[in-house]
């Protein structure tokens, strides 16, 4: 075996950095341009586009109910996905293989397939208030994450370990809130971020969904784009890219990166 | 507190398959019985059908004068180790310790004084504020064995609870167990398919397959006495020789085995079950002796191996091929025509099963 790296690898692997991101370079410059239009490398450099978002009402708004669906709609989830993980973790022999794939049906059906179908069940056939469909649709879109991240950390959970709890004299729902969760903390951590960064980010469900008065930041975004093509646009993008950012460095501060791909 | 231990007529199914049939076991107060078996023949079932993880499909199981068939897990104050510990990963050794206590309403200082005391009892004094992360396995295994003694459980249950350690330390934590167990005179069932580890440690063992218990005994009459075929393998006796009797001659019984030849079983040294049965031996209990020098099986000698304090001959017979031992002061060479002598004292005659 020769140690040396391959010069075609390290060629391959400069090539997909670049790709992966040279578009985020452009949109941090094109948002720093004092030019009224997108343009790459900026011409000068000013923060009056961020300082816009703020300034926009729509935008203001659209991000309190962004984040308000993302932690909301993760909640809801986590509400059904713990007890579902744990559930198809303990019961793996009795519960039928299918039932467990029910809950990754999210991720598998097309987004936008996904979206127009919660606007014909829930907006639609069930007359639900706007803001509430969405927090039932990114509820909904969020679930196969916090079943799937949960779900693995339960399936290193050496479930004696309850059972350990219940000779000791816990009742199993006690058990369950003293031993399981806090051993599944990790998962539930990491489940959750990652629900939270996909509901902040979503757009084909949401914009089935957004009606009059009620939208989230990335949709605002769009049609923010029909109107107007300034920096404005660039700047959001970096704004929730810096959310993303700044989310994962606290994972890989507190639990460590590769616990996401664990 | 000792209380004694009842199954009646437990049976036990996962879905349709039944895993116990109709199993009965009396475990004395202060007694510590094995459960010795191979794997899948259903000990931990019978484990957690006591400790209430699992309800029979029938009969009852008492705890004393307690009936605990209906009782829930949690109240019934089983002191329970586990193969794989089952430590409480995000507690340290004394939490992990005083748990039970505190499921019991005890105040932290009190729980956690006789949490520390258990565990100088399990000579873990410098490691009680460690998480089991950072724990030897037979140091976690002194842990879990701290957190079950701790609430003085009337009962106490292992499963395999030294598979996990290396041959050593299973030694010295098999009588570990034992000394713990008998200073408190707690009840014990203690699951292994170890059988000198069951044998060394146990008041008695049973013996179990296919979720039946085929012989219950002292590990001493199991040793020499085993009661059917089933156990007499299990415990090591390598010869099994069908016969069948088939005269009475005077203070004798003709036995006649397969390939024809025939042996004169003296009776009172010899209790024949039936007019079928089996001679099971131990390699020792046959004895390699002269051509014709008492009634025994003939067989002409093929290998022969040094064991230190015997020789032993690998032989052929007319009912099949048999190990047998031999004495050190008249080797035979391989070829030689000789005698099998069964020696009463270390062979058993078995019924036959249907
Ligand atoms: N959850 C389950 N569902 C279905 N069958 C099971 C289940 N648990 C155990 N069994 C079956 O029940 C039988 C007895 O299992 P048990 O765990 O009691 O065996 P064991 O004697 O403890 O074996 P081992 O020495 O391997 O631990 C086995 O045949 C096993 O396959
Ligand atoms: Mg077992």
């Amino acid at each position: 075996m020769q140690n040396k790296t391959h010069p075609l690898l390290i060629a391959f692997a400069v090539l997909v950095f670049f790709f992966l991101l040279g578009p985020l370079v452009i949109i941090i410059g094109s948002a720093l341009s004092e030019t009224s239009y997108l343009t790459f490398p900026p011409q000068g450099l000013t923060l009056h586009w961020f300082e816009n978002i703020f300034e926009i009402s729509a935008f203001r708004r659209t991000m309190a109910t962004s984040f308000m669906l993302a932690v909301g709609g993760t909640a809801l989830s986590m509400l059904i996905g713990i007890p579902a993980a744990y559930a198809l973790a303990r019961y793996r022999v009795e519960i039928p293989r299918f039932l467990g794939n029910v809950y990754v049906l999210p991720i598998l059906i097309p987004e936008i397939v996904l979206g127009f179908s919660l606007m014909k069940s829930l907006a639609t056939g069930l007359g639900l208030p706007i803001t509430l469909s969405l927090l039932v649709g990114h509820a909904l879109l969020v679930l196969p994450y916090c079943v799937r991240v949960v779900g693995a950390s339960l399936n290193n959970f050496d479930f004696s370990i309850e059972e350990a709890a219940v000779s000791l004299g816990c009742t199993r729902a006690k058990a369950f809130f003293t031993v399981v969760l806090p051993n599944i903390q990790a998962g539930i951590i990491a489940g959750f971020i990652l629900a939270f960064i996909t509901s902040l980010n979503d757009v084909s469900v949401s914009i089935f969904l957004t009606g009059p008065g009620v939208s989230t930041l990335p949709i605002q975004l769009l049609a923010h784009m029909e109107q107007f093509f300034d920096p404005t646009i660039a700047s959001v993008s970096v704004l929730l890219m810096l959310v993303t950012v700044a989310v994962m460095a606290i994972v890989e501060r507190t639990l460590g990166l590769t616990f996401l791909t664990k | 507190m000792t209380v004694s231990l009842t199954l009646d007529n437990v049976s036990a199914h996962y879905g349709s398959t039944q895993v116990l049939e109709d199993l009965s076991l009396h475990v004395a107060e202060g007694e510590l019985i094995s459960l010795l078996g191979s794997s899948g023949c259903g000990k931990t079932t019978t484990l957690r059908l006591v400790a209430g993880f699992l309800q029979p499909t029938a009969g009852t199981i008492r705890l004393g004068d307690r009936d605990l068939t209906r009782l829930p897990a949690h109240a019934r104050n089983i002191g329970l180790v586990f193969q794989t510990y089952a430590l409480f990963p995000h507690l340290t050794v004394r939490d992990n310790v005083a748990f039970g206590l505190k499921q019991r309403g005890m105040g932290r200082k009190e729980r956690d004084r006789r949490a520390d005391e258990m565990i100088a009892r399990v000579g873990l004094d410098a490691l009680a504020d460690r998480h089991p992360a950072n724990l030897s396995g037979g140091q976690r295994q002194r842990v879990a064995l701290a957190r079950a003694l701790v609430i003085e459980p009337p009962l106490l249950m292992f499963d395999e609870p030294l598979s996990n350690l290396d041959a050593k330390l299973r030694v010295d934590m098999r009588v570990e167990i034992r000394r713990l167990q008998q200073a408190n005179g707690t009840t014990a069932v203690y699951v292994t398919h170890d059988q000198e580890e069951a044998f060394s440690i146990s008041d008695r063992v049973a013996i179990m397959n296919a979720g039946r218990i085929m012989q219950l005994d002292t590990p001493e009459v199991l040793y020499s006495k085993p009661a059917n075929a089933f156990v007499a393998d299990f415990v090591g006796f390598e010869n099994m020789i069908p016969m069948r009797v088939v005269a009475e001659a005077g203070d004798a019984v003709r036995a006649e085995m397969e390939g024809g030849a025939t042996m004169d079983l003296p009776r009172g040294t010899f209790d024949v079950p039936g007019r079928d049965f089996i001679l099971a031996a131990r390699p020792e209990g046959l004895l390699v002796a002269p051509e014709g020098s008492a009634p025994g099986i003939p067989a002409k000698l093929g290998l022969r191996t040094y064991l230190g304090r015997a020789y032993q001959y690998q032989c052929d017979t007319p009912a099949g091929s048999v190990m047998a031992n031999g004495p050190l002061s008249a080797p035979f060479d391989a070829g030689a025509a000789v005698t099998l002598v069964p020696q009463p004292d270390q062979c058993c005659l078995l019924p036959v099963e249907a």
